[in-house]
């Protein structure tokens, strides 16, 4: 039986303790991923407090700059790599705006007749094919990378050895927050996809981003730029069909009918959960089992209860 | 007039209409057309004394017949805010005091004014103290400066969860206690930071010793800056090594300060914050704003005459309120046409802290933006 939990932020009212309660995860050390949260990657001393059991930290952002001293041409490599996605996802994001404005004109434009309604199918499925091809660049990137290294570089191996160990220790597996393309990439260098597939996750704000199908950064009303929503990468898939929206309460505007509903739209079939302060999606062998306090976007443009089957 | 003045006036109201009046609303009174300011009190007249610059400085109330009840219609564009005075004159004598029916003051350097926000205009949350952020600190060192000639204490503020094995850009602001006490700094940054909607950052907060000559465009100053406080903040704190990590921001005469010195060590800061700069200059003769811009000036027609690249990108703003405005519009197209990436926003406010305050987060997401897209804590 696999379990994996997706939760809300965990900063102001920490929930996972009492969520490792209700999964049953017996007594014994939990190891933590906490790379997302670069240079303060393993202080965990309020989460160990809050969980009162031992709690092992795999160091995965600190393991990935060990290795990187060590191989300056894997460096080198793997950031020119970086460099390259970084510069996809500037035109991508300026392909987009164009795609979402002309989503967003025809969504609005009054009227619902035949002819209106094409349109709308039209500019939203110039949307989604934008984002599918977006996505299978990335991929294309990712699958170049590994077939120069196939095997990682060579001290990933010891890492990957360690982890592997530290993993099979323990009770579950906690991905916390962050940064969620630098904690992607680091679970992503060190093999975790496979690694923790078979272990009882439980993940939150980043770390569930970055464990979905997908990953979906969004913004609606940022300080600067548009707030128009974005696909970074392909996660590592462990958490299949959602998309994970954490702090939705602050940074979507949820009232606001038509955003939701073209949010919805445009990522259907995935499901756009939101993950704010006391959410809890709960899945057992791939079958939602409980939840709480989160919410899905609707196609309708309204947010309902997630329910469980 | 106000309806709602327009109504009470209508009824030949005694002074208890009038003090139920007052207790029931808020004054000044607001509406999309503009405001209605009141006193209510015995005098011979009631002025009042503002700073708008295009409106004249000084204006009566007009006393509503049989009460003690004086008002003023001032048409003022929504979303505006402006700092004002009442210049009471009783027995030939003037007192100019904060309006006693408002709440609202501002304060600066030199004392407490009443603030008016018309319609519309609201204090950004992200000003206020006590919103939950994480807390930076702030703590003050002291150097001798060879080129001030004199002990010099800067304070610094390093933002929450300051981490030496990290590296952050660095902000210098003029005025910089100024900055904390009359514009709320600490809390916006803490605020922003918190948010993500800037990148953590060091930020060292100056304050001049004499600031009319430091800050006109004394060489001194910038020497100040770039080979004292600067080596000085590089040696001990875990700063990024690039000029594109560098912030000089002030406002009025910080703001020439600022500019004149990345003018003076071009290369050096490739950020600038200027706010209501007191760009002075003259096309030709002399100008008409007084001995103390004679140094500002020069600076000002010598960077007007051999601009050069003295930042990268430079964010400026000015209130449309202010006499400064023109000099702010002028500045833009030189900057442009040099190369330098400018963003230039006019408000409807004046030369004060909190048009300074509410400019920042535009200011600070725009040449430091934050990691807001990237992390979901």
């Amino acid at each position: 039986m696999t379990l994996r939990a997706m939760l809300g932020p965990q900063r102001i009212s920490p929930t996972v303790g009492l969520v490792l309660d209700r999964l049953d995860v017996p007594a014994g050390p939990v190891c933590t991923i906490t790379s997302g949260w670069q240079e303060r990657e393993g202080e965990l001393q309020e989460l160990s407090h809050h969980l009162g059991r031992e709690t092992l930290d795999l160091g995965l952002y600190q393991r990935a700059e060990q290795v990187f001293a060590a191989d300056p041409g894997f460096r080198r490599a793997y950031r020119q790599r970086q460099k390259t996605l970084m510069e996809l996802q500037r035109l991508y994001r300026r392909r987009l705006a164009h795609a979402n404005a002309a989503y967003t004109e025809m969504m609005r434009e009054p009227g619902s007749d035949m002819l209106l309604q094409n349109e709308r199918r039209a500019a939203l499925r110039a949307l989604r094919t934008l984002d599918r091809q977006h996505l299978r660049r990335i991929e294309r990137l990712h699958a170049a990378f590994d077939r120069s290294y196939p095997d990682g570089q060579a001290g990933i191996k010891s890492h990957r050895v360690e982890i592997g160990a530290m993993i099979a220790d323990s009770r579950a597996i906690l991905v916390a927050g962050g940064h969620v393309e630098l904690l992607l990439n680091r679970l992503r260098l060190f093999g975790l996809g496979s690694a923790l597939a078979g272990s009882t996750l439980v993940a939150w704000s980043a770390g569930a981003m970055a464990l979905a199908d997908q990953v979906v950064l969004f913004h609606d009303h940022p300080p600067q730029g548009a707030g128009v929503a974005e696909v970074a990468d392909r996660g590592l898939g462990l958490f299949q069909g959602v998309v994970p929206l954490p702090h939705a309460g602050q940074r979507l505007r949820l009232h606001d009918a038509q955003r939701v509903s073209r949010f919805a739209r445009r990522f259907t079939p995935a499901r756009c959960v939101t993950l704010d302060s006391g959410a809890m999606l709960v899945w057992e062998d791939g079958k939602l089992r409980e939840c709480a306090s989160t919410f899905r976007l609707t196609r309708q443009g309204s947010i309902r209860p997630v329910q469980a089957v | 007039m106000n309806a709602l003045l327009a109504e009470l006036l209508s009824r030949q109201p005694d002074d208890t209409d009038v003090t139920r009046f007052l207790h029931e609303n808020a004054v000044p009174l607001t509406d999309p057309g503009g405001v209605t300011f009141l006193y209510h009190g015995e005098a011979d007249a009631v002025l009042l004394r503002h700073w708008v610059y295009g409106l004249p400085s000084s204006q009566s109330l007009e006393r509503a017949p049989g009460t003690d009840l004086w008002h003023l219609f001032l048409e003022l564009p929504p979303g505006s805010r402006i700092e004002y005075k009442f210049d009471v004159v009783k027995n030939g004598a003037n007192d100019w005091i904060t309006d006693p029916l408002n709440p609202l003051t501002a304060e600066d350097p030199f004392g407490h004014n009443s603030v008016c926000r018309a319609h519309g205009y609201e204090r950004p949350d992200w000003t206020l103290p006590g919103s939950g952020a994480r807390q930076g600190t702030l703590e003050t060192i002291s150097l001798h400066s060879r080129h001030l000639q004199g002990p010099r204490q800067v304070s610094l503020y390093l933002p929450a969860r300051f981490r030496r094995t990290r590296q952050y850009p660095l902000m210098i602001v003029h005025d910089g206690h100024d900055f904390l006490k009359f514009a709320d700094l600490k809390a916006v940054l803490d605020n922003l930071i918190d948010s993500l909607e800037i990148a953590p950052m060091v930020v060292a907060l100056t304050q001049p010793g004499d600031r009319l000559t430091e800050y006109a465009g004394d060489v001194g100053h910038g020497a100040f800056l770039v080979k004292e406080l600067l080596p000085r903040l590089q040696s001990s704190l875990p700063l990024e090594d690039s000029p594109r990590h560098r912030c000089l921001m002030g406002a009025s005469f910080g703001a020439v300060a600022s500019l004149a010195t990345a003018w003076q060590h071009q290369g050096v800061f490739d950020r600038l914050l200027l706010l209501s700069g007191s760009f002075a200059f003259s096309d030709i003769g002399a100008h008409t704003r007084g001995p103390v811009f004679d140094p500002v000036v020069r600076f000002m027609n010598g960077l007007r005459a051999r601009p050069g690249r003295p930042s990268r990108k430079i964010y400026l703003a000015c209130g449309m309120y202010e006499s400064l405005i023109y000099e702010n519009r002028s500045l833009v197209p030189l900057l442009q046409a040099n190369d330098m990436l400018v963003r230039y926003r006019e408000v409807r406010d004046g030369h004060n802290w909190e048009n300074w305050r509410d400019r920042l987060q535009d200011g600070l997401s725009w040449l430091f933006p934050g990691p807001l897209w990237m992390v979901y804590e």
